[in-house]
Formats: C-alpha cells, sequence, structure tokens
C-alpha cells in the first residue's frame, strides 16, 4: 500500500497544473502502438480496428475530442484489412479535424489506392 | 497493478528536474520558438545508442500523448516508421539524414523531433533492480532549420528491499512481474510528460491547448 501511495502522490505533484477537463479521450491508441511496435502478434489490425472504433465511439459519447493521429492509424489498420473505402473515409476524417495533416494525407491516400 | 499491490518494496522515483531543483536550472530562451511557432510536429524514430532494441520504439509510443496534450498536431508515429521504411530508409539514422526540406515537402509539417537515446532497460544489481530511461530532444523548425527548443530526461526507477525477507521476495516477485511487465513503458510515459510539461523548459502551449483555453473563458 505504501508503493501506492508513493506512486499517487507522485502522479499528483506530476500532474500539477494540469486540472480540469482533458483536452483528448486517449484511450487504447498508445498501448496499441505499443504493443504494434513491441509485440505485434497482440495488436493485429483487426484488434486495432475494433478498439480504435470502440475510443472513437467513447469520445463522441462524452463530448470529447478524438487525438491527433487516431483517425488515421485506424485508416491504416482499415487499409492493411484490405478496407479500402472504410480506410480513405477515415484519412478525410483526420484531414477535417486537423489540417495539419492534409498533405501527408492525401500523398497516403495516393499511395494506398495505386 | 496487482503487480503493484504484491511488491513489497520501496519505490524511489528520480527525476532530473527534482534531483537538480527548479531553480538552479536556466530558462530556456523561448525568442526564436515562438517567432517561429508550430503548430504540427513531426517525431522521427529515435537515435539509439543503448542496447535496448525496442527502445527505439517505446518511446515512440509514449510521446504522442504529451505533445498532443501540449497543443500540438502530432503526426501518427505508426504510419511514420512504416512510411519511411517503405520509402527506402530502414533506420532511423537514414531517417535523420533526411534533408529539411524534403521533410517539409512530403509531410508538411511545422517542426520535426529529433530524439537520441543514450541508455534504456532494466537493470539488476543483486536484489534489487532500477529502470532507466535517458534520452535528449531536439524540436528544430522545418522552414528556417532553427532549432527551436531542446530537452532531456534521465528518469531512474530503483527497486529495493525493506530488511532481508523483504528483498528475498521482492526479488522473486520482481522476477517473475518484469517478465510480464516492461517498466521502460510506464517510466517514458513519466518522463515524456515531465520533459513536455516542465514549467520552466518545456514546450509551450501550441495552438490547440490555447484554443481550448479560448472556449474555456468564453462559453
Amino acid at each position: 500500500m505504501r508503493t501506492l501511495t508513493t506512486i499517487v502522490l507522485l502522479i499528483a505533484t506530476l500532474a500539477g497544473c494540469t486540472a480540469s477537463k482533458p483536452l483528448y479521450y486517449w484511450g487504447e491508441y498508445e498501448n496499441l502502438l505499443y504493443s504494434g511496435f513491441v509485440n505485434p502478434g497482440e495488436a493485429d489490425p483487426t484488434t486495432q480496428v475494433i478498439k480504435l472504433t470502440q475510443d472513437i465511439q467513447i469520445a463522441q459519447d462524452n463530448g470529447q475530442r478524438v487525438p491527433p493521429g487516431v483517425h488515421a492509424h485506424l485508416g491504416y489498420m482499415l487499409y492493411t484489412q484490405g478496407n479500402i473505402s472504410a480506410a480513405i473515409q477515415s484519412l478525410q476524417t483526420e484531414k477535417a479535424l486537423y489540417p495539419e495533416a492534409s498533405i501527408f494525407v492525401d500523398r497516403m491516400i495516393d499511395q494506398l489506392t495505386k | 497493478m496487482i503487480y503493484n499491490s504484491l511488491k513489497l518494496i520501496i519505490v524511489l522515483l528520480i527525476f532530473d528536474w527534482l534531483a537538480t531543483g527548479c531553480a538552479s536550472v536556466p530558462k530556456h530562451d523561448y525568442s526564436l520558438y515562438r517567432s517561429h511557432m508550430p503548430r504540427s510536429i513531426l517525431v522521427l524514430p529515435p537515435l539509439n545508442n543503448s542496447t535496448d532494441v525496442n527502445a527505439p520504439y517505446i518511446f515512440l509510443s509514449t510521446i504522442t500523448r504529451p505533445l498532443a496534450n501540449r497543443g500540438y498536431y502530432v503526426f501518427p508515429v505508426g504510419i511514420i516508421d512504416d512510411y519511411m521504411k517503405d520509402n527506402g530508409l530502414p533506420s532511423a539514422y537514414e531517417m535523420h539524414n533526411v534533408p529539411l526540406n524534403k521533410l517539409c515537402e512530403v509531410f508538411a509539417a511545422d517542426a520535426v523531433l529529433y530524439v537520441a537515446i543514450e541508455d534504456w532497460g532494466q537493470k539488476y544489481i543483486i536484489l534489487s533492480s532500477s529502470t532507466v530511461v535517458n534520452f535528449h530532444a531536439k524540436l528544430v523548425d522545418l522552414k528556417s532549420g532553427e532549432l527551436l527548443w531542446s530537452g532531456q530526461q534521465h528518469a531512474i526507477e530503483s527497486s529495493g528491499g525493506q530488511g532481508l525477507i523483504g528483498m528475498a521476495i521482492s526479488a522473486t516477485v520482481e522476477q517473475i512481474a518484469d517478465t510480464l511487465t516492461d517498466r521502460t513503458y510506464a517510466l517514458s510515459r513519466r518522463a515524456n510528460h515531465a520533459m513536455v510539461f516542465d514549467k520552466r523548459n518545456g514546450l509551450l502551449p501550441g495552438y490547440y491547448e490555447l484554443r481550448r483555453q479560448t472556449e474555456m473563458q468564453s462559453p
């Protein structure tokens, strides 16, 4: 319990000024990145598509924003599943939410539809 | 979580900013940063000078969140890594040598984050273990090539026993637990957060954070 208390206190210290409502709903995105890189067997495209789609739904239900990269990553996973039209739709959503991604997303769509 | 409550150990977390004390660190000069204020950041896979082959990927999977929470658009790190490899750049070394104008053309990012990992992993010393993540980062403006910001983290998490029985139990439990848990993932997450949100030397709040602050003021 002492360990837990220590960790809780440290997290509180580190969190510090970042009070109020978080900017994004993060869900599983970073855990999926980790698994995808380190233990690819635990995060095949199907698993990733299911989890990211769930996360996006939860964010919408709670009125929270989906973080940068999530729709693009989902689009890429859909593409690896062979679901091209859903992939493009997801990439377009990334662009609509984050215009910073426009040029790269267009480049990806070009490559994926070749 | 079960694993945490099983342990009969004390956990010491020593972050750079705690060890050195905030007051002694000179404040970063933000003038160039402000004049080239980026909205988007491209994080390239880090150079790896450690012996842990997974280190760059563990780092990559823990950097998006703090940067985005600070208000920046962060290019999807998993896709970027694949995209670069598919386009003839098999390692971080080659990726770091891509000219800035080329990165600008392909990604249209405002800034690029170059990271080098110096030390990474779990080390065992008799009955205790320590986890280390040590890296430095440079944020470079893609149009001008100016260095906007640099940061570093050297985070160490040590686990040691309390008394002989406690030590023996903790060593046994940890050896079992460590095959299941990669502690560098959690430590890297904390280190990246500490670096980005450092009160004196962290990143300036980006567009999406400023937009949120404006929204909160005018509901």
